[in-house]
C-alpha cells in the first residue's frame, strides 16, 4: 500500500510540474539557507573540548573594583599579580596561566632571515589539562617550570616549516636571539574556539606555533603580543612597574575533577579576594567567579553576532517557505477534490487518504530535501564571502548535516502537510459525485 | 469601485488560503524589512570614511629578529626612517603604532578632570611623529602639527602621557561641543593635563566591532614613538601612481638594511584595499546575505500568491462564467482579483508590521541593532503590496478570459 501511494503521489506530482517545483524549491532553498547558517553557528558554539570541558575551569577575580570593572562585570583575565598568587597557592589538581607572544624564529641557518613565529607562554600543566596531542617528545614537568628552563614545544605546522616535519625534538630552535631546547613536537591541535586563550581574541585563528616555558617569558620581559587591560591612572614606567599594576593579561585555567573540589576552589578563591581587602589592596568585597569552558566562551561572547543573527533570519525564512508549501499543498490537495470523492465513494477510508497524501507532501520533502542539499554543497563553497575566512572553513559538510538537511526537509513538509491532508479527507464524498 | 463585501464574503469561504497568504506576506515583511536595515546598516559601516590618504597609503608590520632594548629600538628607526624617506617612489613614512581599520589597537578613557572615575569617553590612541599628519595626508583643521622636538621614544610598558595632543575633529566636539577645542586640555589616565594644539579633520579610529561604534571617529594623536623590542608598524605615502612600487621597493631596502627583522605573513604588508576589505569582512558578507535571503523571500512569496490564486481562479471558473453571463466585463473580473489580493495584502502587511517591530525589539536587545526606521517599513509596505498585484496579474488575467459559456458547463 505504502508503495502504491508514493506512486500515486508521485504521478500526481508529475501531472502538476509548476506547483510542485514551487513546492520543491520553496523547501529547497528554505533549507539550505537554514543549513548553511547552521552549519557555521554549529562550528563556532561547538564545544571545543568535549570530554573535558566541565572540569577545567577559569578563576576570575575582580581586581578593578565596582567602579572600574565593565558595569560590574568580572575582568575576563588576571593582573599579575592575582595570577601568581592563585599559581603559588596551588589548590587545583592542575593549573595553568597563560599569554600569547610573538617572537622570531631563527632556523640552523645562520644566514637566514627570521620568521615570525606566534605561540603563548605557559606552564607544564597546560599539555596534559588540555589533552594536547604530542607527535613525538611531551610537554615539561613543574621542575622544569620552578627552573625556568630554557624548553619549547613545536606544533606540528611550525615544525614542518623549520625542520620539514622530522623529528626534532632535542635540536635547538633561536626565538628572539636565545636558544630553546624543543622537548615535544605536538599533533595538529587547534580546538575551535581556542578556548584556553579566547580573551582578546576572536578564538578562530591558525594554530598557534610554539609553547614556550611561562617563567623563562617573564625573566627575558618577553611582552604578551595579546591584550592588555588598565585602569585608574597609568604611573608604571618599565617592566616591573607594569607587572605590579592593575593591568590585565594573564590567562589561568585550573583543572578541578569533582564537585566538591570545584566548591572548595571556589571557596578558596572567595576567601583569597576577602584577605586582598583586608590588606587594604582590594577597596572592595570579595568579587569572585568560577566558569567552566562553555560558561567562559558564553561570558567572553565567542560565537560572532553575525552567525546568530543570520542563522535566525535563515530559520525565519524557512517558516515562511513552510507557510508557503502549507498553501501549494492545499491548492494541490483540493484541487482533486473529485478524485478523492470517487476513492472515497469506493471505500477509502479517511485515514487511507490521509495517509496517501501525507505521503505525497513527503514525496515532496525528498525532492526538497536532495535540492536542499545541493544548494547547500553549493552554498558552503560560497560561505568564505558571507563569513570570515578562519569561520568559514571551520563550517564543513559531513554525514550528520547531510542527514539532518534531509530529515529536516522531509519531516517540515510531511508536518506542513498535516492540515492539507486533513482538509482532503473531509472531503464528502456524495458533494463532489452530485456535482459531477 | 467594487464592491467589497461579496469578496469578503467569497474569502470566507477560503479561510485557510486567505489566512496563508495573509501570514505569508506578514511575515515577509517582518523579515525584508529588518534586512533591508542590516543590509542599510552594514553597508553604512563600510562606507565610513577613514580621513586618510587611502589610494596611497601601506602598512608595514615590521617585527625585530632581535631584542632590542628602547636605545637600540629608537636608533634602528630612525635609520629605517631615512631609508624609507630616501626611495624614489615613496613620498613620505611615519613611524606608528597602527592604523584606521587594522582592528583593536590601543585605546584610552579620556576624562575632564584628573580625579574623576567614570570616564568622559574614550578614543582611539594613535602614537605618532612629525611626519604622521603628511605621511597620512590628514587635514589639519586649527592649530599646529607637531615638532620634531615633541615626539619621544617609548619603550617597553612605559605609560607616557604626553603634554600635547592633535584630536580628531569628532573628539574635539565631544570633548568641547562649543567648538572651542584649541588650546583646551583634558586627562587621559593620568594626572597630567594634555593640552590639544591641533585638530585634524576626520581619523578613523584602528577599531572597527561593535563596541567602539559609541566612540565612532574618536582619535587623538600622541607625539610618540614606540621604540619597543616587539616592533613597530611602518606606514608609507606613496608618490601618487607608485603605490605598487614602493610596496615592492620598501620591504627589500629595509632588509638590505638590517635582515634581523620580519614581516608577517599575514598583514605584515597591506595597503588600503586589503586593509579595508578584511576590516569589512563581516559586514560584506552579512550584507549580501541578507540581500540573497530577501530577493528569494520576495520570489517564494510572489509564487506562492500565483500558486494559490491560480487555484481559486480554476475552482471558480463557474462562478466567473455565471458573472460574466450576467454581464460583468473582462475588466471587473480583473478587479476581483487584484482587489481580493490588496484586501488580503492589507491584512498581511498590517500583521506584518506589528511582526518587523517585534522582531527589531529582539535584535535590539540581543545584537545591539538600532531601531528600525518607519521608512523601512513603509517601503516593505509598498514593495509587498506591489508584489502581491503584480503577482496575482497573470492568474486574475487568465479569470478574466473564462467565456461566459463556463456557467452552463458542470464545475
Amino acid at each position: 500500500m505504502f508503495a502504491y501511494y508514493l506512486q500515486l503521489g508521485l504521478r500526481s506530482l508529475r501531472r502538476n510540474p509548476m506547483l510542485t517545483t514551487l513546492m520543491v524549491m520553496a523547501i529547497g532553498f528554505g533549507v539550505a539557507a537554514s543549513m548553511i547558517t547552521y552549519s557555521v553557528f554549529r562550528a563556532v558554539s561547538d564545544d571545543p573540548i568535549p570530554n573535558k570541558s566541565s572540569q577545567l575551569f577559569v578563576p576570575q577575580v575582580d581586581g578593578w573594583g565596582p567602579q572600574q570593572n565593565d558595569n560590574g562585570e568580572i575582568p575576563g583575565a588576571l593582573n599579575y599579580v592575582d595570577a601568581m598568587a592563585l599559581m603559588r597557592a596551588h589548590k587545583a589538581s592542575r593549573q595553568t596561566l597563560i599569554y600569547p607572544v610573538m617572537l622570531s624564529a631563527l632556523g640552523r641557518d645562520a644566514d637566514s632571515v627570521p620568521t615570525s613565529a606566534s605561540g603563548y607562554a605557559v606552564t607544564g600543566d597546560f599539555f596534559p589539562m588540555f589533552e594536547v596531542p604530542f607527535l613525538y617528545g611531551s610537554g615539561w614537568n613543574a621542575d622544569e617550570d620552578d627552573h625556568r628552563a630554557a624548553d619549547v614545544v613545536l606544533t606540528q605546522e611550525f615544525n614542518q616549516r623549520m625542520f620539514g616535519g622530522a623529528n626534532s625534538v632535542g635540536k635547538e630552535i633561536q626565538f628572539g636571539g636565545n636558544t630553546y631546547r624543543i622537548v615535544g613536537i605536538t599533533k595538529h591541535w587547534n580546538p575551535a574556539p581556542r578556548f584556553y586563550a579566547v580573551w582578546g581574541e576572536d578564538g578562530f585563528s591558525e594554530a598557534p606555533d610554539f609553547y614556550v616555558l611561562l617563567n623563562r617569558m617573564l625573566d627575558l620581559h618577553i611582552d604578551s603580543s595579546g591584550r592588555n587591560s588598565c585602569r585608574g591612572n597609568l604611573t608604571f614606567t618599565g617592566w616591573d612597574q607594569w607587572l605590579q599594576s592593575n593591568c590585565i593579561w594573564l590567562m589561568p585555567w585550573v583543572e578541578l575533577d569533582t564537585s566538591s573540589e570545584v566548591a572548595q576552589y571556589r571557596q578558596f578563591l572567595t576567601s583569597y579576594a576577602t584577605d586582598q581587602q583586608h590588606a587594604g589592596r582590594f577597596g572592595w568585597p570579595a568579587n569572585v567567579r568560577l566558569l567552566d569552558v562553555m560558561a567562559f566562551l558564553t561570558q567572553q561572547n565567542v560565537v560572532p553576532p553575525e552567525s546568530r543573527i543570520s542563522l535566525i533570519v535563515a530559520l525565519c525564512f524557512f517558516v515562511i517557505c513552510l507557510v508557503n508549501t502549507i498553501g501549494l499543498l492545499l491548492a494541490k490537495f483540493m484541487r482533486r477534490a473529485g478524485e478523492i470523492g470517487v476513492r472515497r465513494a469506493l471505500g477509502a477510508t479517511r485515514r487511507e487518504i490521509y495517509t496517501q497524501y501525507l505521503l505525497e507532501a513527503a514525496s515532496v520533502g525528498i525532492a526538497g530535501g536532495l535540492l536542499g542539499l545541493l544548494l547547500t554543497a553549493v552554498g558552503m563553497s560560497a560561505v568564505t564571502l558571507l563569513f570570515d575566512a578562519e569561520i568559514a572553513q571551520l563550517a564543513h559538510m559531513d554525514l550528520s548535516l547531510i542527514a539532518l538537511t534531509l530529515l529536516l526537509a522531509i519531516l517540515a513538509t510531511v508536518a506542513a502537510a498535516f492540515y492539507p491532508a486533513w482538509r482532503a479527507a473531509q472531503v464528502q464524498p456524495a458533494w463532489q459525485l452530485k456535482s459531477n | 469601485m467594487m464592491q467589497i463585501k461579496p469578496i469578503l464574503s467569497a474569502l470566507r469561504r477560503h479561510k485557510a488560503g486567505t489566512v496563508l497568504i495573509a501570514l505569508q506576506i506578514a511575515l515577509t515583511l517582518a523579515i525584508v524589512c529588518n534586512a533591508l536595515y542590516i543590509i542599510h546598516e552594514r553597508l553604512a559601516h563600510i562606507a565610513e570614511p577613514t580621513g586618510v590618504d587611502e589610494p596611497n597609503l601601506f602598512a608595514m608590520a615590521n617585527l625585530w629578529g632581535e631584542q632590542y632594548t628602547k636605545q637600540q629600538a629608537a636608533a634602528k628607526i630612525e635609520q629605517d626612517l631615512i631609508t624609507l624617506r630616501q626611495l624614489p617612489s615613496v613620498a613620505d613614512a611615519t613611524p606608528t603604532n597602527g592604523y584606521p581599520l587594522r582592528g583593536g589597537g590601543w585605546d584610552n578613557f579620556i576624562t575632564m578632570k584628573p580625579d574623576q572615575v567614570d570616564k568622559t569617553t574614550d578614543a582611539a590612541v594613535y602614537a605618532g611623529d612629525e611626519h604622521f599628519l603628511r605621511t597620512f595626508g590628514l587635514k589639519l583643521i586649527a592649530g599646529r602639527d607637531f615638532n620634531a622636538d615633541e615626539v619621544r621614544d617609548m619603550g617597553l610598558r612605559e605609560a607616557v602621557t604626553p603634554p600635547v595632543t592633535i584630536v580628531s575633529k569628532t573628539l574635539a566636539d565631544r570633548l568641547y561641543p562649543k567648538g572651542d577645542a584649541l588650546g583646551k586640555s583634558f586627562y587621559s589616565m593620568s594626572s597630567t593635563p594634555i593640552t590639544i594644539i591641533g585638530i585634524v579633520d576626520t581619523l578613523h579610529r584602528q577599531d572597527v566591532s561593535t563596541w567602539s561604534a559609541p566612540y565612532k571617529g574618536q582619535s587623538l594623536i600622541w607625539p610618540l614613538r614606540l621604540a619597543q623590542p616587539m616592533g613597530v608598524f611602518y606606514v608609507v605615502r606613496a608618490k601618487p601612481g607608485q603605490l605598487a612600487d614602493a610596496m615592492r621597493e620598501a620591504p627589500k631596502a629595509l632588509y638590505a638594511e638590517n635582515r634581523m627583522r620580519m614581516f608577517p605573513a599575514k598583514d605584515g604588508l597591506v595597503d588600503y584595499r586589503q586593509i579595508r576589505q578584511e576590516a569589512f569582512e563581516r559586514d560584506r558578507g552579512m550584507a549580501i546575505l541578507m540581500g540573497v535571503i530577501c530577493v528569494v523571500l520576495l520570489a517564494i512569496t510572489a509564487a506562492g500568491i500565483i500558486g494559490l490564486t491560480s487555484f481559486w481562479v480554476g475552482q471558480r471558473r463557474r462562478q466567473i462564467g455565471v458573472r460574466r453571463a450576467l454581464g460583468a466585463t473582462h475588466r471587473d473580473i480583473l478587479h476581483y482579483f487584484l482587489t481580493e489580493n490588496l484586501l488580503i495584502s492589507v491584512g498581511g502587511v498590517a500583521i506584518g508590521t506589528v511582526l518587523a517591530f517585534a522582531l527589531n525589539l529582539w535584535l535590539k536587545q540581543n545584537f545591539a541593532l538600532e531601531s528600525l526606521p518607519l521608512i523601512y517599513v513603509l517601503s516593505g509596505m509598498v514593495i509587498l503590496i506591489l508584489l502581491g498585484q503584480g503577482a496575482v496579474f497573470a492568474p486574475a488575467l487568465r479569470a478574466s478570459r473564462v467565456p461566459p459559456i463556463e456557467a452552463t458547463r458542470p464545475a
